[in-house]
């Protein structure tokens, strides 16, 4: 495939990501606070996103096997999670964290076990489109090219 | 023009910002949109950080304050730099929707509140209430 097409398809499917509601206005904010001094950022900030929901998935997980179910704690781990996608512009995973939270106020046990599978999934589903992406933007660079805003 | 930020014994010209946010996205987020505008900055991950680093001596020209945190929240935080004579600006940053606890956030001494995520332009408008 040649650099232009490179370049269009990386505007497609960003654009798709967009369009299917993956991503959000936010995430274009991102996009704008990168320049020749931090030609890194994006990937950089997506990255911490990564590490930081991992962590907290794997808490929430433990959370809700024990036999005491701590709500205020996990609540405390959906908010976390709710914030850092909400700056990244995950705008699925951030709308789950919502209905999540509601069910932690009203130890809603049930409603818990059922949500974290569905915010679970959301999360692999953006990092795999944002790794996709990434990839694609590193292919156009060593390409020689430059990656289209 | 921006005030003179007091920070290590120099003087400066340079504007400085203190960042109160224990979400680590937020705080990288937020340290490189103050960066773009030239603004020196420094993190801290909780309300209590907030008030041994001005214990400490250090001020700063303006406080990006998140409201919820762990040891001690935004609005305690506030509550208590007021308190010890602080007079910089404080901008609370939060998602919380409910005008009520908005409310409270502001009345424990903000002089700006903005919705999160934080963007450009929010920040500018807030750095304008500082020079204006």
């Amino acid at each position: 495939m040649d650099l232009v097409q490179l370049q269009r398809q990386l505007v497609d499917y960003r654009t798709s990501l967009y369009h299917e509601g993956f991503l959000d206005e936010q995430f274009t904010q991102l996009q704008e606070l990168q320049d020749e001094n931090n030609p890194d950022f994006v990937v950089e900030v997506v990255s911490l996103f990564f590490e930081d929901s991992e962590r907290l998935l794997n808490e929430l997980s433990n959370a809700l096997e024990q036999q005491i179910i701590d709500f205020k704690r996990m609540d405390a781990r959906v908010h976390q999670l709710k914030g850092s996608s909400s700056s990244i512009g995950a705008q699925r995973v951030r709308q789950l964290c919502i209905v999540f939270r509601n069910y932690c106020e009203a130890q809603n046990v049930e409603g818990c076990l059922k949500c974290l599978p569905q915010v679970k999934h959301e999360y692999s589903i953006v990092k795999t489109k944002l790794e996709s992406m990434f990839q694609l933007e590193q292919q156009i660079l060593n390409a020689g090219g430059s990656v289209p805003v | 023009m921006a005030a003179q930020g007091r920070h290590g014994g120099q003087e400066s010209n340079k504007m400085t910002a203190l960042v109160v946010d224990d979400n680590t996205v937020n705080r990288m987020i937020h340290h490189r949109l103050l960066d773009n505008l030239g603004i020196e900055n420094v993190a801290v991950v909780n309300g209590k950080e907030a008030v041994d680093i001005h214990c400490s001596g250090k001020t700063f020209d303006l406080i990006l304050m998140d409201m919820d945190m762990p040891v001690m929240n935004g609005i305690e935080a506030t509550r208590q730099l007021r308190e010890m004579g602080i007079r910089s600006m404080i901008a609370g940053v939060s998602t919380r929707s409910m005008e009520r606890e908005i409310r409270e956030f502001i009345e424990a001494g903000l002089d700006d509140y903005q919705e999160k995520p934080l963007t450009m332009s929010k920040l500018i408008s807030i750095v304008h209430k500082i020079n204006g």
